[in-house]
């Protein structure tokens, strides 16, 4: 009777406790394997492609796509130009987002806080359409500036162009700055003033304080920030291909394209061309990681809320607005009324004579165009599937990561982060590595949209992550609790009670993919095919070909719908209180 | 020494709140502990940045010494002002060590002295705060008490006129902040600095000023030493601020006023005319309780509602009709709870002044809720 007891309880005992642990740890398993599927595998691919004969590991292991990728007189000029361009962007994007972050934090300058609005412009103009933009302006024959210069000093050509390494770095370190200025405006706003005030109070100048005090307090946010530009810079496709191999500049991502679209496709080159763009980005967002941990350790010594302080420049407060309008003139006002230029004419060239003849021509053609609209439809197809698919596997994962003990929820957590150490290119060059391999031969999406649903996939998964974890942290484990407690089965809880809870974060975050696919362009150019097109390839590809006035018209429809996005995702986030990064 | 005279000042915070400063003007003697004491929003912070040139006041003048430092269409900036502050967050640089902390005014001062007047001057700092030993340690390594040393010891190494202090010790726990009290109040009577000071706690204020301005609403609603102040409170909102105590509002009648179903004897203001209203305020200790009647002036008879025993004293509260008394009595004394209880407000403690309306709350609603 005892032992029989005994036998009632161990059996009570076990199926009160033991199946849960056993189907948490099921679904960490499952969820582990998919994401290592789609994070670490890849990436496994590219390692073992780079060595291996044509791309494939299966034909053999070799070293040749090394010595072909590096063996030439060029590695150095390659490794050169990537360090200065990378150098150079982040510096100069450094340079303008804090000075403008100090501008409207620090000072009393007017109309200060409308420039907040400037941190939304990287969203609104996609880096492919802001490069164009910029040759249009600053191009040695056809730009419109280079050309008023020339005329207004009576010389036969512009004493600069836009290809050449200041001009890359000017196009490419503008385009980023509103960046800086959104980490440098928080790392100002967490920053103690009366640590300035202190400095003021000391007897210090304000230029004094800056230097002595402010500047050194923020040199990890500094840090960090130009670092992450210069990793952004060197990620990118837009500037080193458009303007780079023109100018016969070669940077990592420039070259990668070239090795895929030469004469004949070399897949190993490109993948030992990845492999060192990879580490490379790698090592820099580990240092990033450090800096920012250095950071906040650095900036919460008292940890609260700091009222907002301007410092009373005096008459240079004039001085201070007249460069904030530059600089919006520079960032907006002067590329988009280029592309409306140019969009308006029958041919292009820079003369504005031609205004004569403007009419909507090329916008009818390019709506007209079956190449657009195949383009927009696979986009907004794609991006709204990548959007919803992120945002539901990662409302999952982050949900395990910060909800549940479940064991294992930290691979969980390091998996989906991993894609933010892949440039877009370098994942666009795995996963051909992957899925063109004879073992892959039974999932063929290759040349399918499937492809790049994965690619998108991949790629934004950590952007999802950080929005949904930001999100759960912030709501109280009592309130799912509570629906456990009334008698809800865990996914009743989930659907009834966290969903609903999270779905303006969840709204917010999935426009924002949404937004990001679309405008993808480093992953996209290696995969698309003429079927699978999406509309930033179109631009890149109408650009390619010369088609400017078309590619002008499709840029300002382009701007001008992304503002209108954002728009909606403004409201949303205001409406909820959810904060949107760039 | 320092002279704020009419000083304006209205700015809307982040929450749109307004807050302002509305005709503030006092005077600090040359070598006086001076402390601006009031409830957040009082517009004290405000006058102390303003004297700081933190803030730029709308209108009104300050001068320290014979220098007019704002006002009458100047302005000096706040680093060429003879100051120094200590803020509520100590505001101590993380990126520098504490020598590099505190060397940093006379670094930055013109002309710059020498880096052996400098490093001496700098030790003699440290020393007064307590601090000698610790000069090469990274900041953020001190603790909160030591950060509020070095923030102490930088306001005051190049040996400024006047020392702006606000709240400094509020960041600290209960059993630092005592100590630092007494540690502050002695450096100040020993260096005889001229000190502003800006806190919201009273025992604060009492313990280290030579003189208090108890501010309300962006203005001074009295200002006097802290006996004057704790004792003869010139408005309700004065008396319930520092301090506590009863409030017994009635009409002025000859010798008194009209409370607690009968007459209340007390001094009466010479401005207050029979009929007018008046309001006395009876601080716990002034009365006095017992079990048995001694027949004395203002002696009522009340019921013992509680009586917690809080190891110096025994905090009493009496109820009389439906007037609740706060009585300080003292910890031999054998009383129960429920009792009735005698009484007394000896009337060389009961002074009443003009009733300004203003009303301490929580007591009373403490009961009715209880009841309810």
């Amino acid at each position: 009777m005892t032992s029989q007891a005994v036998g009632i309880v161990a059996a009570a005992a076990r199926t009160r406790r033991l199946p849960r642990p056993g189907r948490g740890t099921l679904v960490v398993l499952g969820l582990a394997a998919v994401l290592a599927y789609l994070a670490a595998y890849p990436l496994a691919m590219l390692i073992l492609g780079t060595f291996g004969v044509d791309g494939e590991i299966s034909k053999g292991f070799t070293l040749d796509n090394f010595a072909n990728a590096y063996g030439s007189g060029r590695t150095f000029t390659l490794f050169e130009n990537s360090l200065i361009y990378a150098g150079g962007v982040g510096l100069l994007a450094l340079t303008l987002g804090t000075g403008l972050a100090w501008i409207v934090e620090r000072t009393n300058t007017p109309y200060r806080r409308a420039f907040f609005a400037l941190s939304i412009v990287p969203i609104i103009i996609p880096g492919i359409v802001s490069t164009i933009a910029w040759i249009f302006l600053l191009s040695g024959r056809i730009g419109l500036i280079s050309k008023a210069i020339s005329t207004v000093f009576g010389l036969s050509e512009a004493p600069f162009t836009i290809y050449s390494m200041p001009g890359m770095i000017w196009a490419e370190g503008l385009h980023l700055s509103p960046l800086v200025f959104l980490l440098m405006t928080a790392a100002f706003q967490s920053m103690d003033p009366s640590l300035e005030e202190s400095a003021l109070m000391s007897g210090a100048s304000t230029l004094h304080t800056l230097r002595r005090v402010t500047l050194p307090v923020l040199a990890p946010a500094l840090a960090s920030s130009a670092l992450i530009m210069a990793i952004r810079g060197l990620e990118s496709f837009e500037v080193p291909r458009l303007i780079g191999t023109p100018a016969d500049i070669p940077v990592f991502t420039g070259e990668i394209y070239r090795a895929l679209h030469g004469t004949s496709a070399d897949y190993g080159e490109a993948g030992a061309l990845s492999m060192t763009l990879m580490v490379v980005t790698l090592i820099g967002i580990v240092a990033y990681q450090r800096l920012i941990s250095r950071s906040e350790r650095f900036a919460t010594i008292t940890g609260k809320a700091y009222r907002p302080r301007q410092i009373d420049i005096g008459r240079w407060r004039y001085v201070t607005f007249a460069g904030l309008l530059l600089y919006v003139i520079l960032l907006v006002g002067l590329p988009f009324l280029a592309l409306v230029f140019v969009s308006l004419l029958p041919y292009y060239a820079p003369d504005l004579s031609l205004l004569e003849k403007a009419s909507m021509a090329n916008y009818t053609k390019t709506i007209g165009w079956y190449g657009v609209q195949r383009g927009v439809m696979n986009s907004v197809l794609l991006g709204a599937i990548a959007a919803t698919l992120v945002t539901m596997l990662t409302a999952v994962v982050a949900w395990i990561i910060t909800k549940t003990k479940l064991r294992g929820r930290g691979l969980l957590d390091a998996l989906a982060f991993i894609p933010i150490t892949i440039p877009g290119m370098v994942l666009g060059v795995a996963l051909i590595l992957q899925y063109l391999s004879p073992a892959f031969r039974i999932i063929p999406i290759y040349g399918t949209l499937w492809i790049l649903v994965i690619c998108y996939l991949i790629r934004y998964m950590p952007y999802g992550m950080r929005a949904n974890s930001s999100a759960m942290v912030q709501l109280h484990r009592e309130l799912e609790e509570a629906g456990s407690a009334a008698g809800g089965s865990w996914l009743t809880t989930f659907r009834r009670v966290t969903m609903p809870l999270l779905r303006p974060a969840l709204v917010a975050s999935w426009l924002y993919i949404f937004i990001v696919s679309v405008r993808e362009l480093g992953a996209s150019v290696l995969l698309t095919n003429q079927d699978t097109i999406v509309l930033a390839v179109t631009i890149f590809e109408q650009y390619e070909v010369g088609q400017l006035g078309m590619v002008a018209s499709l840029s300002v429809m382009l701007i001008v719908s992304l503002v209108v996005v954002v728009a909606v995702i403004q409201r949303v986030s205001s409406r909820f209180g959810v904060r949107q990064e760039a | 020494m320092l002279v704020v005279d009419q000083l304006h000042k209205t700015f809307t915070t982040d929450r749109g709140g307004v807050r302002a400063v509305r005709g503030v003007s006092f005077t600090v003697e040359e070598g006086r502990f001076y402390t601006l004491l009031g409830p957040s929003g009082c517009g004290k912070t405000t006058t102390l940045r303003s004297i700081a040139g933190l803030e730029r006041p709308e209108s009104g003048t300050i001068s320290i010494g014979d220098k007019v430092v704002s006002g009458n269409g100047s302005f000096v900036p706040p680093h060429q002002r003879d100051i120094g502050m200590v803020f509520q967050s100590y505001a101590i640089w993380p990126h520098m060590s504490v020598f590099q902390n505190a060397a940093f005014p006379l670094e930055s001062a013109k002309p710059r002295p020498s880096k052996a007047e400098i490093k001496r001057a700098v030790e003699e700092a440290l020393t007064l705060v307590g601090l000698e030993g610790l000069e090469s340690r990274p900041a953020p390594q001190l603790s909160g008490g030591q950060q509020q040393r070095l923030a102490l010891a930088r306001a005051l190494v190049r040996r400024p006129r006047l020392l702006l202090l606000d709240e400094p010790l509020s960041n600290l726990d209960a059993k630092l902040r005592e100590r630092m009290r007494i540690e502050l109040r002695e450096l100040q009577r020993k260096l005889r600095i001229t000190t502003v000071y800006v806190t919201h706690d009273q025992a604060e204020a009492l313990f280290l000023s030579h003189s208090i301005a108890v501010m309300h609403d962006g203005a001074i609603v009295q200002e006097g030493g802290p006996r004057e102040i704790y004792r003869e409170p010139a408005s309700g909102f004065a008396a319930d601020f520092v301090g506590s105590g009863t409030f017994l509002a009635g009409e002025v009648t000859s010798g008194g006023i009209t409370a607690l179903g009968g007459m209340v004897r007390c001094t009466l203001p010479t401005d207050l005319k029979p009929g007018e209203k008046a309001l006395l305020v009876l601080r716990p200790e002034n009365v006095v309780v017992r079990g048995a009647p001694e027949h004395r002036p203002n002696e009522f008879t009340g019921k013992l509602e509680i009586a917690a025993f809080l190891g110096d004293h025994l905090d009493c509260i009496v109820s009389i009709g439906d007037v609740l008394v706060r009585a300080r009595a003292h910890p031999s004394i054998s009383l129960r709870r429920g009792q009735d209880v005698f009484v007394e407000f000896p009337v060389e403690h009961c002074v009443a002044m003009r009733d300004d309306g203003w009303r301490p709350r929580a007591l009373q609603r403490t009961f009715e809720e209880d009841e309810a």
